[in-house]
């Protein structure tokens, strides 16, 4: 029976592996190859080697600046919104009354659209902001703030639900030992809990990490790069490119291809990093 | 038992693999007859242009597609449908620095009918001795105002001016001066400011970045006799740009809305201002009527709707019309097949000259077409349209050309829009704001890819 299940692989696994090819590994490829080519549609393009590359540091310093802007905004909201989950994470499993109303509530704005969610909270930082006779595009401070408020309001939610199925795992009689040998709680807190919800600290920092490093339609709909392209994170970058100047395409792909390598990089490095620290209960 | 089960699963696996080969293939469709694919420019007009396609044809038997692009997406959607295999076969561009873009993709119309009946040669893009995109519809932009309320004020008791119509008006001065005493007396006039908010949010901001913008480098480039074809236009001096300063200073000073607010506000809104009657002014072209009509509770009526040319206070400007010109030309796709091509060269042809066809343009697209198999009496019958039309034509008055076409990249006119957005936030200083956008003129000339 096993050889037969083995005989029969490619034939159970080649639906899914040529799904997997056409929606992933053609159009990746054909993206890097693009990246080296100047092209205005997929089958038009002519080779011109590493010309793109090049433009993208030579022509201005745009997309070192949105660079800048993206790496800071990542480091503000993995603290930030890692922080904030896991202390609510940590309140609502208290058994405080209204813990699964107060639950979905935290939980409920990741599920309204990245576009839909920027219109709101420009609205909202707008009015607040009139009240000094200005606007969220006055200063590049003011879109930073507003685009880190905006992440937390959507992500903090979703984390809290990782932390608070982490902090639930955690066996009861390993508190309770904690206590009868003294420790305070935020002893048990520190040298416990936290301890043993570091795969979830894992995966929180991985999606915090990528989602602020792919930001896209919360930056379009809130600043949109406003003033003078200082709050452009680099998916908005790398759009803008694209249909910026004639024929520079191939440049906006270039530029993608090396935001992949680099959320790669960031996200395997800081995998491993985090992982390293994980214990077994 | 066994072998049975091999047989199933190479059936099995025979299946799987013919049913992908005809997805990925098998989808192309096979139809033997010639249709003509067009992705239209224009949201507004989506359904009419539907209308259309059936009804040529019912007439002809030839099937008409048309698709649409979402507002300010043409770009985009050209380039995901051009790479498929349904690619449009008739499409539009944007001028010379659109052609630039689709050079490939646009076949020479010098000898199809309706380039043979284009009323200004000159109008066409042209690639040497090439014509390779028809001008379709002629459009005109300038200020537009409220009749009724510039006639409140030209009864005023306590006006400070002379002027007894808006007719009188015919300098930078004399507007400026009308325009401050009126933004004194708003109170008086029922309105909160004289101009619609200058809308300098990303992407609402082209009201000023491309057309005020084309009024000091128009002057600019024929002061200077620069021929437009040659290289000499990668270069700008900006020698109005305080021509340009004052007519945008006026345009915030007096406004509905506070300077520093101005960067989230859209075009939406400031035709909302206009057709609520906040406001008595705003810079605009003849497309936007359809948007003061529609927007529900509107106060402005269609017969007070006025246009007045955007003087910026050069010598002689008393002469001057608005500025007319497209941005609208038809291109057909060289890599479609002989007769495709000639399906789409002969539709556009019977939209412009039969007469089902035109009462399609005149009434229900409400173009102004520049050719001449249309009448005098065969024109769009709304207001703005016929305003853009009596200057054309106006005694001694000529027309403002639209060499924003020529203006070197979208990048260039995003941070000219940004610089604006500082510069009336007051944390960019004037100077700053014309060296930014010297260099960034000349840069962005150079940055284009060939």
């Amino acid at each position: 029976m096993r050889n037969d299940i083995r005989r029969y692989f490619t034939v159970f696994a080649l639906p899914t592996l040529a799904a997997f090819c056409m929606a992933f590994v053609v159009p990746f490829g054909l993206g890097v190859w693009l990246s080296f080519t100047r092209f205005t549609t997929v089958t038009n393009a002519r080779f011109v080697g590493l010309d793109n590359y090049v433009r993208i540091f030579t022509t201005d310093s745009d997309f070192l600046h949105a660079l800048g802007f993206t790496a800071l905004f990542a480091v503000v909201s993995i603290v930030m919104v890692n922080v904030f989950a896991f202390a609510l994470a940590l309140l609502l499993t208290r058994g405080l009354r209204g813990t699964n109303l107060f639950r979905s509530v935290f939980f409920m704005p990741n599920l309204i659209g990245g576009i839909v969610l920027g219109y709101i909270w420009s609205l909202l930082i707008n009015g607040v902001l009139a009240f000094w006779g200005v606007d969220i595009t006055y200063s590049a401070t003011y879109g930073f703030w507003g685009l880190i408020l905006l992440n937390n309001w959507q992500l903090i939610g979703y984390m809290m639900v990782i932390y608070i199925a982490g902090l639930q795992n955690i066996p009861g009689e390993l508190i309770e030992a904690a206590a009868i040998d003294g420790a305070s709680s935020f002893k048990a807190l520190w040298r416990v809990k936290i301890p043993l919800v570091m795969p979830s600290l894992t995966i929180c920092t991985f999606l915090t990490l990528t989602n602020s490093f792919k930001m896209f339609d919360q930056n379009l709909a809130l600043t949109a790069g406003a003033p003078e392209r200082s709050t452009q994170m680099l998916a908005l970058n790398i759009y803008q490119t694209f249909y910026g100047r004639s024929g520079w395409q191939g440049v906006g792909q270039a530029k993608a291809v090396l935001f992949f390598l680099l959320v790669a990089l960031l996200a395997f490095v800081q995998l491993r990093l985090t992982r390293s620290r994980e214990v077994d209960a | 038992m066994r072998k049975y089960r091999r047989i199933l699963a190479a059936a099995l696996a025979c299946a799987v693999a013919v049913g992908l080969c005809v997805c990925l293939v098998g989808c192309r469709k096979q139809s033997g007859q010639v249709t003509v694919r067009y992705l239209n420019f224009k949201p507004e007009i989506a359904d009419k242009y539907k209308e259309l396609a059936n009804l040529y044809e019912k007439e002809t038997g030839v099937k008409v597609i048309v698709e649409t692009a979402a507002n300010n997406t043409y770009e985009q959607t050209l380039t995901a449908k051009m790479a498929t295999d349904e690619a449009p076969t008739l499409f539009q561009i944007n001028g010379p620095r659109g052609y630039a873009n689709w050079k490939d993709y646009c076949a020479d119309l010098k000898n199809t009918q309706l380039y043979q009946h284009l009323t200004d040669k000159a109008l066409a893009v042209t690639d040497g001795d090439k014509v390779v995109g028809i001008p379709y519809v002629v459009e005109g932009y300038g200020i537009l105002y409220n009749k009724a309320i510039t006639d409140k004020y030209f009864a005023l008791d306590q006006r400070a001016t002379d002027f007894t119509s808006m007719d009188e008006i015919n300098t930078f001065a004399k507007l400026k001066a009308v325009v401050e005493d009126m933004q004194k007396n708003a109170a008086a006039l029922g309105i909160q400011g004289v101009f619609a908010s200058t809308s300098l949010k990303a992407g609402e901001d082209w009201r000023w970045q491309t057309h005020l913008a084309n009024l000091p480098v128009y002057y600019e480039f024929s002061e200077n006799k620069i021929d437009l074809t040659s290289d000499a236009t990668k270069e700008i001096v900006f020698q109005y740009a305080d021509r340009f300063r004052q007519v945008f200073d006026l345009y915030t000073d007096n406004s509905v809305t506070d300077k520093k607010l101005l960067g989230s506000k859209t075009v939406v809104d400031s035709m909302a201002e206009f057709a609520l009657e906040k406001c008595a002014m705003v810079q605009n072209g003849n497309w936007a009527w359809s948007q003061i009509r529609d927007i529900s509770g509107n106060k402005v009526k269609a017969e007070n709707i006025k246009f007045l040319p955007i003087y910026i206070g050069v010598e002689g400007e008393e002469s001057q019309g608005l500025a007319v010109g497209t941005e609208n030309f038809y291109a057909i796709n060289a890599m479609a097949t002989e007769e495709e091509q000639q399906a789409a060269a002969d539709f556009i042809y019977w939209l412009y000259s039969s007469d089902e066809g035109k009462r399609y343009v005149t009434e229900e697209f409400g173009f102004i077409a520049p050719f001449d198999t249309f009448t005098k009496e065969q024109r769009p019958d709304d207001p703005l349209a016929h305003e853009v039309l009596n200057w054309m034509e106006k005694e001694g008055v000529s027309s403002v050309p639209w060499n924003f076409t020529l203006f070197p990249s979208a990048v260039f006119k995003e941070d000219f829009g940004a610089s604006l957005l500082k510069y009336v936030q007051g944390t960019k200083n004037w100077e700053n704001v014309v060296q930014d956008t010297i260099t960034s003129w000349k840069k962005e000339s150079q940055a284009a890819v060939q």
